[in-house]
C-alpha cells in the first residue's frame, strides 16, 4: 500500500437509478400522489375563493380597507396609547395590537421565569418542595386554561369595593377595580437615570469580558459582580441623585368611589396574567426539569473529578447541554401562550381579538377584521419563531 | 483473557516504583458503606505507597467501583476513615477540593464534555482550577494529548472520535491536573476489542513514569505487567490481596477460584 494510492471508495460511483412507469415503482407511485396532492389542494382554495366572491356579490357587503379612517366609537377600558372613541378604527386596532403584546410579553417573561423555578424546584432533593412543585403542575395542566381564566376573574371580582379595598401597604390598594400602585410623577431625571442603567449594564457585559480576557492572559480569576453591581445600579442612582433627586410621588387615593392617580393593573389584565403564567409555567416547568435530566449523571461527576466548583459545573458544563433540549419546546409554549392571550375575549380584555370582533360587527367586514387577527398573530408568532431559532443555532451543540 | 492479554501478558513485568520510606498516598482504615439496607462496602482497609500500582478485580456488585469512588468522594463512606496524600476525607469542602485536585480520575463512560473540544475539554480545569492562563493550559493540554499519541485531534469534538481516541482524551484531560495519583473505574470495558490497547498502552506508559495509580479492571494480562498489587473483592470486602503471579496461579480461597475459572472461561 503507498500512500499516494487514491482513497478506493471514491474510485466508483453508484448506479444511476431509472424511473420506470409502473405501478410497482415506489418512485413513480410518489410522484403520482404528489401531483394528485397538489391538484387538490389547488382544487380546494379556487373554491373557497370563488364562492366567497359569489356570496359578497349576492349580499351586497362592500369590501376594502375604506373603515379603517373612520370613527371607532368604541370604547377601550385600557391602552398603552392615547386614545378616545372618536379616533379611528386604525387607531383602535393599534391599542388592541399593543394590548396583546403587552400580556404576550410580560406573560412569556414572568411564566419563564416561573416555570423555571418550578422545574428545579420539582428537581429538588426537599422532599415537600418537589411534592409542592409536582402537585401545581399536575393540577394546573390538568385543567383546560379558560376555565382557569373565568376562575381568576371570578376571585379578582370577589374582591372588596374600593372603599374597603384591600390596603396591606401604604401606597397599595386591592379592590374588585384591581391592583393600585404607587408610582412617580415621570421627570426628564428619570429618562437619564434609565438610559444610565442601560448604559451600566453594557458597561457591566464589557467589563466581565475584559475580566474573562484578563484572567485568560495570566490565569488569575476576578471578582466580577461587585463591579459590575457598581455599574448597573449606581450609575442610574449617580445621575438620579446629580439631577436633583426629583420624587414626586403619584400615591394613589380614594376620591369617591374610585381611585386617582398611581399605575393601575386591572382586573381584566391581572386575571390574564395570572392565568396565563400559572397554566404556561406549568409546561415550561416539565421543559426545564427534562432538561436537566437529559444531562447524563456522567458529566456532573467528571466535573467534579476535576474539582470544579457546582455553580461552575452547572454554567459551563451542565445548562449548554440542558439548553439544546430546552429551547426547541420552549419556543412552543411562547407561542402558545401568545394565541392563548386570545381568550381574554372571555373575560373582557381587550386584546386584537376583542377589538377587531367589535369591529367587524360594528362594519360588517368579517373577512378584513378575521384578516386582521390572522395578521397579527402570524407576525407575532413569525418574530417569536425567528428569534428562538436564531437563539437556538447560537447555542446548538456543535458535536461533530 | 482477551486478545490483547496476549502480548502484554509475555512483557516483563515493571520494575515497582513504590516508594516505602514516604508516607502513604491513599489510606482506608475499616471503611463501611450502605445503599439503603446493602452493606456494599465491608470493613474495607487498604494501603497505597506513594508510586504504587494497585489493581482491583472482582465480580460485579463486588464494591470495587463504589470503593474508588470513595477515594474522591464520588460516593460517601458512612463509617471508617479514608486518607488522601495526607488529607482525611471529611464532610469539610476545602479538603474535597484540595484533594479532587490531586486525584485524577479516568471513567469506563469516558464521560468527555460533547459540547467542548478535545482541547477545551482538556484546558477546563487547569483554567478554572488552577488559574493557569490559557496559553500555558493550551501548551500543558497539547502536551498531554501528544502523549496519548492523538494531538491532531486537539480541534475536533469528542463525537467525533472513536471510543479508544475518546478513553485516551479523557486520560490526557485528568492528567493536566498533575495529579499525585490517577483512580480508573473499568477504562476498557466499554471499548471495542481492538481499542483496548490503544488504551492500556497509555496506562502501562503512565505507570512507566511512577504515577500512583489505583485501576478498577479485569485486564488480567494488564495486571501481570504493571500491578505491584492485586487486590479480589467479593461482596463488599477484601478477600485476597497480593502480587499478580501469586494470586492469579496459586488463588487462596474458593471465591478467588471461581472468579477466575469465569473469567478465563469468558475468553
Amino acid at each position: 500500500m503507498s500512500d499516494t494510492a487514491a482513497d478506493p471508495r471514491l474510485l466508483r460511483a453508484p448506479p444511476k437509478r431509472g424511473i420506470r412507469l409502473s405501478w410497482a415503482d415506489e418512485r413513480f407511485r410518489s410522484i403520482i400522489w404528489q401531483i394528485l396532492v397538489v391538484g387538490v389542494v389547488v382544487g380546494i382554495v379556487w373554491w373557497l375563493v370563488r364562492n366567497t366572491a359569489h356570496n359578497l356579490e349576492v349580499r351586497r357587503i362592500a369590501t376594502g380597507w375604506g373603515f379603517l379612517s373612520r370613527e371607532a366609537g368604541l370604547p377601550v377600558a385600557e391602552s398603552l396609547i392615547p386614545y378616545s372613541p372618536t379616533d379611528t378604527y386604525a387607531r383602535a386596532l393599534m391599542v388592541g395590537v399593543l394590548n396583546t403584546l403587552k400580556i404576550a410579553v410580560v406573560g412569556v417573561v414572568v411564566a419563564t421565569i416561573l416555570g423555571t423555578m418550578v422545574g428545579i424546584a420539582r428537581l429538588s432533593k426537599n422532599w415537600l418542595l418537589s411534592r409542592i412543585a409536582a402537585a401545581y403542575i399536575e393540577v394546573v395542566r390538568d385543567l383546560p386554561l379558560l376555565l382557569q381564566l373565568l376562575f381568576w376573574y371570578a376571585i379578582l371580582q370577589g374582591l372588596p369595593a374600593p372603599r374597603q379595598a384591600l390596603h396591606p401597604v401604604e401606597g397599595v390598594f386591592l379592590s374588585n377595580r384591581g391592583l393600585k400602585l404607587p408610582w412617580i410623577q415621570w421627570q426628564d431625571a428619570h429618562s437619564f437615570a434609565l438610559l444610565g442603567l442601560i448604559l451600566g449594564i453594557v458597561g457591566a457585559v464589557f467589563y466581565a469580558r475584559s475580566a474573562r480576557a484578563k484572567q485568560m492572559a495570566d490565569g488569575q480569576p476576578r471578582k466580577v459582580w461587585p463591579v459590575a453591581a457598581g455599574l448597573v445600579l449606581g450609575l442610574p442612582v449617580l445621575i438620579w441623585a446629580g439631577l436633583g433627586a426629583p420624587w414626586q410621588g403619584d400615591i394613589p387615593a380614594l376620591r369617591g368611589f374610585n381611585f386617582q392617580g398611581g399605575l393601575t393593573i386591572t382586573p381584566e389584565y391581572f386575571a390574564l396574567l395570572i392565568g396565563l403564567v400559572m397554566y404556561t409555567a406549568a409546561f415550561i416547568a416539565e421543559i426545564v426539569r427534562a432538561g436537566i435530566l437529559s444531562v447524563a449523571k456522567g458529566q456532573w461527576e467528571a466535573a467534579e473529578a476535576l474539582g470544579l466548583q457546582r455553580g461552575r459545573i452547572l454554567r459551563m458544563i451542565v445548562l449548554p447541554q440542558a439548553l439544546r433540549v430546552i429551547v426547541p419546546p420552549m419556543t412552543s409554549q411562547y407561542l402558545n401562550l401568545t394565541k392563548n392571550s386570545s381568550l381574554a375575549v372571555a373575560i373582557g380584555y381587550q386584546d386584537i381579538v376583542s377589538i377587531s370582533n367589535t369591529t367587524l360587527n360594528q362594519t360588517g367586514q368579517a373577512i378584513e377584521g378575521i384578516a386582521i387577527i390572522m395578521v397579527v398573530y402570524l407576525t407575532i408568532s413569525l418574530s417569536i419563531s425567528l428569534f428562538m431559532n436564531w437563539y437556538n443555532a447560537r447555542i446548538a451543540l456543535v458535536e461533530r | 483473557m482477551s486478545t490483547t492479554m496476549d502480548p502484554a501478558g509475555a512483557a516483563p513485568h515493571l520494575a515497582s516504583a513504590a516508594r516505602t520510606d514516604a508516607p502513604p498516598a491513599i489510606v482506608l482504615d475499616k471503611v463501611n458503606k450502605w445503599y439503603g439496607s446493602m452493606h456494599v462496602l465491608r470493613d474495607v482497609t487498604l494501603s497505597v505507597a506513594t508510586g504504587e500500582r494497585v489493581v482491583v478485580c472482582g465480580p460485579s456488585g463486588s464494591g470495587k467501583s463504589t470503593m474508588i469512588r470513595c477515594i474522591n468522594r464520588l460516593e460517601q463512606h458512612q463509617e471508617g476513615r479514608i486518607i488522601v496524600d495526607n488529607m482525611e476525607l471529611t464532610d469539610d469542602t476545602r479538603s474535597l477540593d484540595a484533594i479532587r485536585r490531586e486525584v485524577g480520575m479516568v471513567f469506563q463512560s469516558f464521560n468527555l464534555f460533547p459540547h467542548l473540544t478535545i482541547l477545551e475539554n482538556c484546558t477546563l480545569a487547569p483554567i478554572w482550577v488552577r488559574h493557569m492562563p490559557k496559553k500555558e493550559a493550551d501548551e500543558l493540554a497539547m502536551h498531554y494529548l501528544s502523549r496519548v499519541k492523538i494531538p491532531e485531534q486537539a480541534n475536533k469534538y469528542p463525537g467525533q472520535l472513536s471510543g479508544g481516541q475518546q478513553q485516551r482524551v479523557a486520560i490526557a484531560r485528568a492528567l493536566c491536573m498533575k495529579p499525585k495519583i490517577m483512580l480508573f473505574d473499568e477504562p476498557t470495558s466499554a471499548l471495542d476489542p481492538e481499542m483496548i490497547k490503544e488504551v492500556l498502552d497509555t496506562m502501562v506508559g503512565l505507570a512507566e513514569d511512577g504515577m500512583t495509580m489505583v485501576c478498577v479492571t479485569h485486564e488480567m494480562g494488564f495486571a501481570r505487567q504493571v500491578a505491584d498489587r492485586v487486590v479480589f473483592m467479593d461482596r463488599g470486602e477484601i478477600v485476597e490481596s497480593g502480587v499478580p503471579e501469586q494470586l492469579f496461579n496459586d488463588p487462596k480461597t474458593d471465591r478467588l477460584k471461581t472468579f477466575l475459572s469465569q473469567i478465563l472461561r469468558g475468553h
